[in-house]
């Protein structure tokens, strides 16, 4: 009988049904925004109490760890903005705009979704969001290829997104949005940081050997790299491509020291690069000798919860990164004690980037008065502010990628606790780090025109 | 020849993992008719038995020192780790250097704990199911297990260094005659490859050898006449899972030194083990074997540039991600039992 029932049952749901079912249910899920449109002079302003943020971060995944740090950052910052806590970076911010009365009078209330660190996960835990949730602003994530889908997302739904930790360079540069913003530095930044050093420590007369992830933040920073290191006297001998799956990477690393290579540049993040460093260090590459050179290991990228992942393994290489909470200024000795009581350890680079980003996004608001989208891209571009960590620091009009200081950081001989894994080399002036706006690096793409949605 | 030297060395120790994990699956299928998806995450368990000896290890008794401060300028709290409080500081350094080998003896009496729960548990009520509701019971027990872990230990990768007398690498090239560092392997990965061969073996011989695997492999043949005989033979069965879960278990806990574990190492393996299984033949335990070792020397070999870019020519780009799926193809279309299988295994 049962098959029986079945054929009536699909007898019954026509073509003709099925079009009138989907007509109402497309109707049914079209009426927010046939409702809304024509009230509301951009993406969910804001009419009641308070304001909602969408904090876009990877809860699940293989940087699920970066991502709960990033979220206890931005719940330190609305703590912050709602006049809770010491205000942290507030006092040293040089903006006085914000008044720890929330932003524009407005209690400071968030969302968070998770991005899994997938594109498609990250797009649609925005998109809920901004769309069921009323978030005016998504900021947060901890890979390029997310940062890049969901500023796409935010520009088309008319929202602003303050970038969490992306380093491609593609990020403010072929893929830009007039609707998105990043604080934290990219690729070329990290090779003009990073490139000097190196000739300084290890001498101009060098043969890189690159190992790089396949996508579109290991594309940039290999590029950078090899471009800056050649700019100083470097070869290169070779560039393999890594899937980002890899777990194992002894069968890419083998070959190296026949290679005639004198220095291995991982331009890897995450697990990959803990995973890399670890198989080279087993290879026992670090104690060689080639070309009559000790062998050398660069990783362009840090963060210190690699750092912390990659224990022994990463003392003496040398790396770059965005922010350290080792810094001595007053901005990032407040941000360390706030968030140190708060959580019991130190900040990360990634930590200091979204506070530092949602600071400037209620600052905007605030200089701006209002929370169109438009409003706020204008507050920002051009902006030259101090205080948040990093020096004096310039959220370029062209580009909207802030210009600063760059770390160079090594891996420290005698760590005194699991939070020192580094130390700081140099600090990069941002005059070194600079570059213009229509370099061949960030050409190809367009800033286009900001949306306020609605 | 250099470079081929280099990619079967590198190809032996990736397939040592594939051949234990894949061995565990094939026995566990071969007795208990269970496809069991939740294999990695006992390799997984294994690995993280190598994390919980560090950290048992690594409990230390705190004692404040007034004279230095911590970075909020507190005084600042030292740890001593209790072994080295208890046993001297020559003998604790030497257990923390040590943690990885010494946790097989963690790994041991967990693993077949895990295994008989498991087993007892939920994969028993799934024997008669057909084996799409094993796959998605055991596949679901895996996230679970995964997020267990994830939430005690985190997401990052935990670092667990083999003993410091094993880091570094034999140079093969200077042995055969070749210049030095032409062909080199780390140490750890060839106590590796040791290590599987000795558990490898030994599960061979439990089998071959002893009364038990006598009857367990009678019981794999005939259940229903073994069970006629009078002899237990679920219990057997039973033991048997735990014995699987144990191999993995041991694999999990030797690998950690390779790749610092994460939550998600399981999850990595499971597939190309489950491929290994299929290729080798569904049940056959020295197909299991073969097909580990094959497939990981092939996938090491997938990896050379000079082999990607011929097959970059071919329109077969990113060759080292899906040699080992490419060789199960042909394997099956032209063996459609695998290397090893055996008429009748999966084919009713």
């Amino acid at each position: 009988m049962r098959p029986d029932l079945g054929r009536i049952t699909m007898s019954n749901f026509t073509r003709r049904g099925l079009l009138k079912t989907g007509a109402v249910a497309g109707a049914g899920l079209a009426m927010p925004t046939l409702i809304t449109s024509p009230l509301a002079a951009y993406t969910n302003e804001p009419t009641g109490g308070s304001v909602t943020l969408g904090f876009n971060v990877p809860q699940t995944g293989p940087y699920a760890d970066e991502g709960a740090d990033e979220l206890r950052a931005y719940q330190l910052a609305v703590e912050h903005l709602n006049g809770g806590g010491d205000g942290g970076m507030m006092n040293t911010f040089s903006s006085k705009a914000l008044k720890g009365n929330g932003i524009l009078g407005k209690k400071v209330e968030y969302v968070t979704g998770d991005t899994q660190t997938k594109s498609d996960a990250a797009r649609a835990s925005a998109k809920s969001m901004i769309e069921k949730d009323g978030a005016i602003m998504i900021t947060g994530g901890s890979s390029s290829g997310v940062a890049v889908a969901v500023q796409g997302l935010c520009q088309e739904a008319g929202v602003i997104f303050m970038a969490g930790l992306t380093h491609s360079n593609d990020t403010t540069g072929k893929d830009k949005k007039a609707n998105g913003f990043r604080h934290f530095f990219n690729g070329y930044m990290s090779g003009a940081a990073l490139a000097p050093v190196l000739a300084k420590e290890y001498g101009t007369d060098r043969r890189a050997y690159h190992l790089t992830a396949d996508y579109t933040w290991g594309w940039t920073q290999q590029e950078s790299i090899q471009q800056a290191t050649e700019a100083k006297g470097w070869s290169t001998v070779n560039n393999v491509l890594t899937p980002l799956a890899t777990t194992d990477f002894s069968s890419y690393i083998a070959p190296v020291l026949n290679s005639g290579a004198d220095v291995l540049v991982l331009n890897h993040y995450g697990g990959n690069m803990v995973n890399s460093l670890t198989n080279a260090v087993q290879f026992g590459l670090r104690d060689k000798q080639v070309n009559g050179k000790n062998f050398e290991i660069v990783v362009p990228l840090y963060s210190e919860l690699m750092a912390k992942g990659a224990g022994e393994n990463i003392k003496g290489i040398l790396g770059s990164t965005n922010w350290s909470w080792t810094l001595g200024d007053d901005g990032t000795k407040a941000f360390v004690k706030a968030f140190g009581e708060k959580y019991g350890f130190p900040p990360s680079n990634a930590a200091q980037t979204v506070y530092a980003q949602t600071l400037l996004y209620a600052d905007a608001c605030e200089r701006a008065g209002t929370f169109n989208p438009c409003g706020i891209a204008e507050a920002l571009e051009g902006f030259e502010f101090d205080g948040l960590g990093n020096g004096p620091t310039l959220y370029r009009k062209e580009d909207h990628q802030c210009f600063k200081d760059v770390l160079v950081m090594k891996g420290k001989d005698n760590p005194t606790n699991e939070y020192d894994a580094l130390e700081i080399v140099e600090v990069t002036p941002r005059a070194q780090v600079e570059y213009a706006p229509d370099h061949p690096m960030f050409a190809g793409g367009d800033l286009g025109q900001c949306n306020p949605g609605a | 020849m250099d470079q081929f030297l280099l990619q079967v060395l590198n190809g032996l120790d990736k397939g040592s993992a594939y051949a234990l994990i894949a061995l565990g699956l094939t026995l566990i299928f071969g007795t208990l008719g269970v496809v069991n998806f939740a294999h990695g995450a006992l390799f997984m368990v294994g690995a993280f038995c190598a994390v919980s000896m560090q950290k048992i290890f690594e409990i230390s008794k705190i004692t404040i020192d007034a004279t230095k401060t911590d970075f909020l300028g507190n005084p600042l709290k030292v740890k001593t780790p209790y072994v080295i409080e208890w046993f001297g500081e020559s003998a604790g350094n030497a257990m923390i250097n040590w943690s990885v080998p010494l946790a097989i003896l963690l790994a041991i009496p967990v693993m077949l704990l895990v295994g008989y729960i498991m087993e007892r548990g939920l994969i028993k009520h799934f024997y008669k199911r057909p084996h799409a509701d094993q796959i998605l019971v055991t596949f679901g027990l895996a996230i679970v297990i995964q997020e267990i872990v994830k939430a005690s230990y985190g997401a990052n990768p935990i670092p667990t260094p083999a003993p410091s007398q094993f880091v570094g690498s034999f140079d093969f090239g200077v042995l055969l005659g070749m210049d030095p560092n032409a062909v080199i392997y780390p140490y750890w990965r060839l106590i590796y490859f040791a290590f599987s061969a000795v558990i490898i073996s030994a599960v061979f011989a439990f089998l071959r050898f002893t009364t038990f695997g006598m009857v367990v492999r009678a019981g794999m043949a005939d259940r229903e006449t073994v069970g006629l005989l009078g002899i237990n033979i679920d219990r057997r069965f039973t033991l048997m899972f735990g014995a699987a879960a144990a191999v993995a278990g041991l694999a999990g806990v030797m690998y950690t030194p390779i790749n610092s574990p994460n939550y998600h190492m399981g999850m990595d393996f499971l597939v190309l083990s489950f491929v290994v299984v299929v290729v080798g033949g569904m049940g056959s335990l020295p197909g299991a074997v073969l097909a580990g070792f094959m497939l990981g020397i092939l996938e090491s070999f997938a990896s050379m540039n000079a082999v990607k870019e011929f097959f970059e020519m071919l329109y077969l780009p990113s060759i080292d991600q899906i040699i080992i799926y490419l060789v199960a193809i042909i394997v099956l279309l032209t063996r459609p039992r695998g290397l090893m299988g055996k008429a009748g295994v999966m084919e009713e």
